[in-house]
This record gives C-alpha cells, sequence and structure tokens, in this order.
C-alpha cells in the first residue's frame, strides 16, 4: 500500500508509530503492523464545515488513506472566513464534494468518498463498514441520532461492532473535545444537560409586551410573517426575506420606542447564527483528530473522555472524565426522573420538554404502560389523544409513574419517570 | 433618534457577510485593527545539518491560515529552507510541485489563496540578515517565531521587537507537545475585556441617583394595581421600593449582611401576589433571585485600584497614550464619586414595554451624563498636558466608561527560559514539585532548544538528538540551575517526571505532528487575534499543550 517514498514524507509520523514513549502502552508493539493498520483503517467523517474541512486535513496528514465524509450542505460566502477549503468560485457547491476533491489533490494517496446528504439517510451496514467516526456538527439534534445508532449497532459478541465516536463542537472562542466507546463510557446523550438551549422568550413577551430589539424580531418573524406573508415559505438564506423581517421589526421598535435593531441582529436571531472563528475550529477539530490517530494507533493513550476548551482570557482547558449515567435514556437501563408540576396541562408539559436540558424534545409523542397520553402521527390517533393535552398530568398519571416519549428526530423511546413536586 | 432607527434598508456588503461570524465577536473595530496588521513569521531559521532541514515550520504557517482567514492585512513569511519529501508529510500549504522549490514562497503562494483580501510576501533570507535592514521590522505590528531556534537568534529577534514595542509570539511544537509565550510590552493595556454579561450588571440599588430612586418611589401605589399592572412592575423598582421600607425599620440602613438579605428577601417575597391562577409573579420571583447578587454596595475592584495607582496613571506626560488620560479622568471621576461610571445596560425583566423603556431611558442616560463629566475631565488634562499629538476621541472615552470595572493591564514579560530571572527560577521550582503540572515539558523544550543551538553553531551533529547521554546531561545542566541556591529544590521523582517528557520530545528528533501543530496553531493563532484586536485577555504569558494527557496549562513564567 505504501509507495516506496512513504518512509521519507512520513518520516516524523512513523518515527511515533514505530517507537515506543515513556506514556505508550506497555504492550503495544510499534512498528510496521502499527503503520499497516492506520492505512488500512476506515474512517468516517460527519461534517464537512469548519470543522469538519480541519478535520479532513488533519486525518488526511495523519496516514489515513480511506475517508469518507457527509454533508448535506452547500457553500455560504460566510463559510470563507474559517472553512479554508472552499473559495469564492465554490458558493452553492455541496461542501463534501469541495471538501474531499479538495484534500484528496493537496495530500497524495488518500481516498475521500464523499456523501451529500442527511445521516439519516444511512443504515447500520454503512456505519458497521467504519473503524472511528468523527464528528464535527454544529446540530445537537445530529450527535444524538448518531450517539443512538451507534449504541443500537453494539453487539458484545462482536468488539468490531463497537465504533469509538469522537465528536467536537465551537462557540466563539470556546469548544469541546469528547471520545465516546459506545456503550461503555459517556455517551452524547448522558452528557446532554452539560449543553443546555438557549431559554426561549415567552410568546407573550414577543406579541404584547416586547422591551429587547430582539423581541421585536422574533415578533416579524413568528407573527407577522404568518399574518402577511403565509403564502410564501420563509426562507433564512434569502436577503429580501431577512430585509423583509428587518423592516417589519424596525416598524414595531418604533413603535414601542426600542432601540438597537441591525441587519446583523435580524440576521443572528432568525437563524439563531453561532460565532464561529478559523482559530476555534484549528483546536478543536485537531484535538479530535489527535485522539483518532491514538485511537487507531496505540501510539498514545486516548483522551477519557472530555476536553472543555475556552479561549477568551488566556488559553484554558479541562479535561476530564465525564460519568456514564445509569438513567441515561440511550446507554443506561433506567428511566431518567423529570421533577413535575403535577397540575401542569400535558400540553405544558410537552412545551417544557423542548427546553429542559435534560430532554430537549421538541415534537414528543407519549404513553405510559397502559395508553396513549398523546400521539402526534398518524392524524387519527392524534385527534384521539388530543383531549389529553389539556388535562392536568394528575388526571393522566400516578406520581412515580414511568412515561415512554418518542420524537420524529430519534430512532428510539425516551424513559422518564414523572415525580410530582 | 436617526441613528436608533434606520429608516432605509441596509443590508450587509458581501464583506460583511463574509466575515459575519467573527464580526459578533470582535465588531468593525477589532475586524478593523486586524485589516490594519501586518505578521512577520520567521518559520526557521536554516538547516540543522545537510541532512536535517531543520524546522518544519508548520505551526507557524498554520498559525498564519488562522489569520489569513479572517483577514489580518498582510504577512510576511521569512524562512530560508528548501522544500523537501518530509515536508509533504506534515504540511498541507504544499503540494507535490513544491518539492524542491522555496518553502517561503510556496507556502506564501499556497496561504494567499485563502483570501483575496490578504497581502503576503515572503523573504528566503535568514532572519538575522534581514535585521540589518531597520525599515523590515517596524513594517509588522506582530512576530511570530517557530522554533526551536539557535538562542542566539531568539535574542537578537526578541530584543529588536521589544525596542520597537512588538509583541512576540515564540511557539514550538515537537511530537505530541507544544508550548509558546507571548512576550508583551510592560505595559499592555486593555478595554474591551469582554467579560461575562452577568459579571458587568451594576444596577446601584443601594445607591440610587436621584432619578432612579424618584422611580422606585413612584410605586408607592403597588396595592391598588390590578393584577396585570402588578404581575408587570419592573423587579428593579420593586427591590427599591421594598428597600425603602426596610429602611424605615432599620434606622435608614439598607440590608448589609447575609442575615439581613436572606430577610429582606422573605419580605419580598411574601409581598407577592399568590391568589392569582399561576400562584405566584415571576416580577417577584426575578427580584428575590436577584437579592443576593445585586444588594452590594459598589466596591472597586482591586485590579482597577491597582490601574489606577500605576505611576502611567498618576504620573501623565504630553506623551501618554490615550488610555492613560482616560485612565487618569475616571480615577478623578471615582474619587469624587465614590464609583465608576454606570456601564447602562440593563437585563431584560418582565414589565410592559413601556415602563422597561423609561427604566432604560433612567440608566442610558445617567451613563451618558457620567460619559460628559469624563470628557470633560479629560479635556482638562489634556489642557494641562499641553501639546498632544491628537485629541481623544470621544468614541474612545465612551467605550472606556462602559468598560471601566473590567479593563485590565497586562504587565509583559520576556520569552522565559531557565537561565531567566528570579521570578522564572521561583516559578518553575514551585510547579515542578506538583506532580500534575506540564512544567517537565518545557524544561524538556529548553534542552531541546539548547541541543539545537550546538547543532546550528557547528558544536555537534544532528544526531544527538535522540542521544541519551546528551539529554541526561541537559537534564542535570537544567536541575543544576533549579537547584543553585536551594540544593534540594528537585527531588527523585521530579527528575524522573523531566525525563519522560524528555523521552517523549525525543521521540520524533525535533519532527512536528501535524495534529499538535494545527491545535497549536489555532491556540497561537487566538492569542495573535486578541493582541492584534485589543480584545479579550490575551495570554499571560506562557502555554504548554499535552497532546498526550490531552490538556495544557497557563504559567507565568
Amino acid at each position: 500500500m505504501a509507495s516506496p517514498d512513504a518512509p521519507l514524507r512520513w518520516k516524523h509520523l512513523y518515527k511515533v508509530l514505530t517507537k515506543a514513549g515513556p506514556f505508550s502502552d506497555e504492550d503495544w508493539v510499534p512498528g510496521q503492523e502499527t503503520i499497516t493498520s492506520l492505512e488500512s483503517s476506515k474512517l468516517l467523517v460527519i461534517g464537512a464545515g469548519g470543522l469538519g474541512c480541519e478535520i479532513l486535513k488533519n486525518l488526511a496528514l495523519s496516514g489515513f488513506k480511506d475517508i469518507h465524509v457527509i454533508d448535506m450542505d452547500t457553500i455560504d460566502i460566510s463559510n470563507l472566513n474559517r472553512q479554508f477549503l472552499f473559495r469564492q468560485a465554490d458558493i452553492g457547491k455541496p461542501k463534501a464534494e469541495v471538501a474531499a476533491a479538495f484534500v484528496e489533490r493537496r495530500v497524495k494517496g488518500v481516498k475521500i468518498t464523499p456523501y451529500v446528504g442527511k445521516i439519516q439517510d444511512k443504515d447500520e451496514d454503512y456505519y458497521m463498514q467504519f473503524k472511528i467516526i468523527v464528528c464535527g456538527l454544529d446540530s445537537i439534534e445530529a450527535r444524538r441520532w448518531i450517539n443512538s445508532t451507534l449504541i443500537g449497532m453494539v453487539d458484545f459478541e462482536d468488539p468490531e461492532s463497537l465504533k469509538p465516536l469522537i465528536d467536537g463542537g465551537t462557540e466563539g472562542f470556546k469548544g469541546q473535545a469528547r471520545v465516546i466507546l459506545p456503550t461503555l463510557s459517556s455517551c452524547i446523550e448522558c452528557q446532554l444537560d452539560m449543553h443546555a438551549p438557549r431559554p426561549a422568550v415567552p410568546l407573550c413577551t414577543i406579541a404584547t409586551i416586547p422591551r429587547q430589539p430582539q423581541h421585536c424580531i422574533e415578533w416579524a418573524h413568528q407573527i407577522a410573517w404568518q399574518e402577511q406573508r403565509k403564502d410564501d415559505t420563509f426562507d433564512s438564506d434569502d436577503m429580501d426575506h431577512i430585509g423583509w423581517i428587518y423592516s417589519a421589526a424596525l416598524e414595531r421598535a418604533k413603535q414601542f420606542n426600542i432601540p438597537g435593531i441591525t441587519f446583523q441582529m435580524t440576521q443572528g436571531v432568525v437563524k439563531n447564527i453561532i460565532p464561529a472563528i478559523a482559530s476555534t475550529n484549528a483546536v478543536i477539530a485537531a484535538a479530535t483528530t489527535s485522539e483518532a490517530l491514538k485511537i487507531a494507533t496505540s501510539c498514545n493513550p486516548y483522551l477519557e473522555n472530555y476536553m472543555m476548551y475556552a479561549g477568551e482570557e488566556g488559553v484554558y482547558t479541562y479535561t476530564f472524565e465525564a460519568e456514564k449515567k445509569p438513567d441515561c435514556p440511550v446507554c443506561g437501563n433506567l428511566a431518567r426522573n423529570l421533577t413535575v408540576d403535577s397540575n401542569m396541562t400535558l400540553e405544558a408539559f410537552i412545551e417544557t420538554l423542548g427546553e429542559r436540558p435534560e430532554a430537549q424534545l421538541k415534537k414528543p409523542s407519549m404513553r405510559t404502560e397502559e395508553k396513549t397520553l398523546y400521539q402526534r402521527f398518524p392524524p387519527q390517533l392524534e385527534e384521539q389523544t388530543r383531549h389529553n393535552l389539556k388535562l392536568k398530568l394528575k388526571e393522566l398519571i400516578a406520581d412515580g409513574q414511568e412515561i415512554a416519549v418518542s420524537d420524529p428526530a430519534y430512532t428510539i423511546d425516551f424513559r422518564f419517570r414523572l415525580a410530582f413536586q | 433618534m436617526t441613528e436608533a432607527f434606520p429608516s432605509a434598508l441596509v443590508g450587509p456588503s458581501s464583506k460583511e457577510r463574509k466575515y459575519d461570524r467573527q464580526l459578533r465577536l470582535w465588531a468593525a473595530s477589532g475586524q478593523q485593527s486586524l485589516e490594519d496588521s501586518r505578521v512577520l513569521l520567521v518559520n526557521s531559521d536554516g538547516p540543522w545539518s545537510k541532512q536535517n532541514t531543520g524546522v518544519s515550520g508548520v505551526v507557524g504557517v498554520e498559525t498564519l491560515k488562522n489569520l489569513v482567514l479572517p483577514g489580518i492585512g498582510g504577512f510576511t513569511i521569512v524562512d530560508p529552507a528548501v522544500v523537501t519529501e518530509p515536508d509533504l508529510g506534515v504540511n498541507f500549504f504544499l503540494e507535490e510541485e513544491s518539492l524542491g522549490k522555496s518553502r517561503a514562497e510556496e507556502t506564501c503562494r499556497l496561504l494567499r489563496e485563502l483570501n483575496p483580501d490578504v497581502e503576503g510576501s515572503f523573504q528566503t533570507k535568514p532572519i538575522t540578515e534581514l535585521l540589518r535592514d531597520p525599515e523590515f521590522l517596524p513594517q509588522h505590528k506582530l512576530v511570530l517565531i517557530s522554533g526551536p531556534v539557535k538562542r542566539s537568534t531568539l535574542e537578537t529577534l526578541r530584543k529588536a521587537a521589544k525596542s520597537l514595542g512588538i509583541p512576540v509570539l515564540y511557539t514550538r511544537s515537537v511530537g505530541f507537545y507544544s508550548i509558546f509565550s507571548l512576550q508583551l510590552a510592560a505595559v499592555f493595556p486593555i478595554v474591551e475585556t469582554h467579560p461575562d454579561p452577568e459579571s458587568t450588571q451594576d444596577l446601584r440599588l443601594l445607591n440610587p441617583w436621584p432619578e432612579l430612586a424618584a422611580a422606585g418611589a413612584s410605586i408607592s401605589n403597588l396595592d391598588s394595581l390590578d393584577g396585570h399592572q402588578h404581575g408587570h412592575v419592573p423587579y428593579i423598582l420593586l427591590l427599591l421600593h421594598h428597600l425603602e421600607q426596610w429602611k424605615e425599620t432599620h434606622d435608614g440602613n439598607v440590608p448589609s449582611n447575609y442575615k439581613e438579605k436572606t430577610e429582606f428577601r422573605e419580605m419580598v417575597r411574601s409581598s407577592a401576589r399568590t391568589s392569582n391562577p399561576e400562584g405566584g409573579e415571576e416580577n417577584y420571583d426575578e427580584a428575590v433571585a436577584a437579592v443576593l447578587k445585586s444588594l452590594n454596595p459598589f466596591s472597586l475592584r482591586s485590579s482597577i485600584r491597582e490601574i489606577f495607582e500605576m505611576e502611567e496613571c498618576t504620573r501623565l506626560t504630553p506623551d501618554s497614550p490615550d488610555f492613560w488620560v482616560i485612565a487618569a479622568a475616571v480615577r478623578e471621576f471615582y474619587q469624587r464619586h465614590n464609583v465608576l461610571p454606570l456601564p447602562g445596560s440593563l437585563p431584560d425583566m418582565k414589565a410592559q414595554s413601556a415602563d422597561y423603556v423609561s427604566l432604560q431611558n433612567i440608566y442610558k442616560s445617567k451613563a451618558r451624563k457620567d460619559v460628559e463629566e469624563v470628557t470633560e475631565l479629560v479635556r482638562s488634562i489634556e489642557a494641562q498636558l499641553g501639546s498632544r499629538v491628537a485629541q481623544v476621541s470621544d468614541k474612545d472615552v465612551e467605550i472606556f466608561c462602559k468598560n471601566a470595572a473590567h479593563i485590565k493591564v497586562i504587565h509583559g514579560r520576556g520569552i522565559p527560559q531557565v537561565n531567566g530571572d528570579a521570578h522564572s527560577l521561583k516559578a518553575l521550582r514551585n510547579h515542578l514539585s506538583n506532580p500534575e503540572s506540564l512544567i517537565p515539558i518545557f524544561l524538556a523544550f529548553e534542552i531541546l532548544d539548547d541541543i539545537v543551538t550546538d547543532i546550528q553553531d557547528g558544536k555537534r551533529p544532528e544526531e544527538v538528538l535522540d542521544d541519551e547521554a546528551v539529554w541526561e546531561a541537559g537534564i542535570d545542566r537544567i536541575i543544576g540551575v533549579l537547584t543553585s541556591d536551594e540544593p534540594s529544590a528537585v527531588d527523585e521523582a521530579a527528575r524522573e517526571r523531566i525525563r519522560k517528557a524528555a523521552r517523549e520530545l525525543r521521540r520524533t528528533q525535533g519532527g512536528e505532528l501535524h495534529n499538535i501543530s494545527a491545535l497549536s496553531g489555532g491556540l497561537v493563532a487566538q492569542e495573535a487575534l486578541k493582541v492584534i484586536t485589543r480584545q479579550y485577555g490575551p495570554l499571560d504569558n506562557t502555554c504548554i499543550f499535552d497532546g498526550v494527557r490531552s490538556g495544557s496549562e497557563m504559567y507565568k513564567l
């Protein structure tokens, strides 16, 4: 597989693969076998954006030869400040294809296979072919999906079915890298409450008593558009649409004397934009790929299991072992406790599930062992269960009762035990 | 008003769209500083021997990549090396056709492709030669050096940059380890430190100015309000109202200790109406939650007091930078009022729109008044100082006042060395006694620098890069320095930790691993951005990354 000039070209890398260090495992046998195993490891990269571009480059220069990449997005002008494999002329093209072609061209001997589409398009057979999966995503939902899929694939009779998941994420100057060994170590779902969503502004504030410029923008986005342009599908990438929202928000802000709305802010609120820079992506992406190299070759111990990074004040990292939770709905076998107000209606409870850090389920359906509480699909079932929405929790379930919650975004059921306040 | 409510639809320019995700972090002012800056990358100091081209300079190129993408004004790469086969296995900004060509030229060409707005040039001469031209260094706002570099070269460059007040980042990335140090001017002030918004709240509830106190007094009719109105009184006013009540029964004093504050909190809590369908009121919940956090008398943070006491602040000269002129004015403001200028921001809270906006205006107009007073003080200081190049801008005074409680001055130090000053020596010894410390990695890099210096000076062959005896001698020498005036300072366990770090470092014989250099290039670029934009908090002064244990530490050495 290796070309004759490989030892010279990969001189530095081969040194750590052919020579043990003071911290490498005593049982590890460095040498050609390690090199061969590295070069024959097939890896999957999920995401070809800010992290993904860096991850692909780093893996190619870590000696991996067979890399696949999935991304459904196309290149936008706002990607160019960090997604360094893309140029002005690439705007509109699929990220996975452009990124794969670029790295293949630059690094001789690496094969990168792009797939333009969603991770949900692929089944277990597809994911089974990889040795390691490296994630550079901006969506919690996608992370949770791949996490539960990989955990579901584990067959204790077959060690090959356990696919290490290495996950990176960034926001502004901050980020984290984590290593997940499905079923063996703390998973994305165990750690869900460490990444709480931003609390949403109550609808009544938006509808009747705005105080902040953001409230006016939310009004234009959530209410005015529906009322005045309900025949047009809102597209947050359409500058004319954002422009309309901006004008409508300005108009409302004038009415209420609220200063401070800008076009940039409008875009930020409507698209839920997270600041992103090249340097943070470089740090986090390389943190994940360094672990991939260590896991694939055993040349040094890998991260167990979480490194958080903050760069606003100097350089701060904190490396620790996140705990596996026995009540994790995905990798544990106990139902997760949720404390609730028994006077709350089912409808209100369902709404809180979207925001509660330990649940974050946007379109839940739910049932107890005996009966269905609320079911969104199919429509007949929705109709049959709709009346429950207005009932109080105490009229539907007993204190301490377990419910199973499903959500169209995930393939598994989430088990919660509801304890009354 | 026209500024607050732009009437015409002004969409973002294509440049604003390209840089959108970063403008949200450092704004147009930070972007401007970036675009006005040119950085110098000294990516190698020539080959170590005939067989060894020396530093691959990946960490330097990766750092530059992270500065070119956000739109740095320009860069200069200094690198006498020629591209060799091993470069292609570790450096992404080289291609097959680059083999045998100038590495400076090739990396420069491929980095420029990343952003047409950025100007890039290269030099193939060694840096010591280039420094003979007095025009060369002053073009740059920041110097990046990729080591290990011969000590004499580092010294020459470091001193030249220091005399011009140009910050230096000295980085080494070898195998699984990397380390970098930031050399800043002896006094490096930052106004926009971007603290956590939670920590910047300054509501002045215990010492309200007359307009705020009047607003608090205006809700004395709380009992007569209907349910909706009562549930929408801003919590700030609720607290002011109840504080007045409290004072009536406490000899005019506000709740001052934990016990009194908890009592006061109960008093507020019990005033909420609970007979409504919700069984409580959100504005009261907010008031209750704010008691312990917000009812504190203003106190000047010690770091700000230290800045006020610095000679730069107390003894202005006509050449004093604007920062110190404003700082002196703010200091005078503080001496007059015992508080800093009000930042003027108000958190969101449950309230009717009009009530919130009018409360917000009370805070804003007080902040504006404070800015006006500080501006007057600045003008009178300027008049006393006499001839200054330019007047301090109103905008700068305003930004300073808004950030006054969180300004920062870093006391820059040189690039640390084992043979450095007493402070470094003491810090190294202290950290070395901690088994978790990454200082052994710093010491291993110091030994490597010595070895590379000897190789470059022709005193040793390159084979010594992995020679057990040479490294052991290096460890002995370093321990000798650390224990020179305190023989028991380094025990056997500490020595073993240094030895292990050295063995790990020796593994690649000075070679870089791409992942570690890419990661370190991210960290170094982050520091470069903070220094250039003068925002956030730059490193003070050394960071070590350990790719074996996947973590980093900061040290002031």
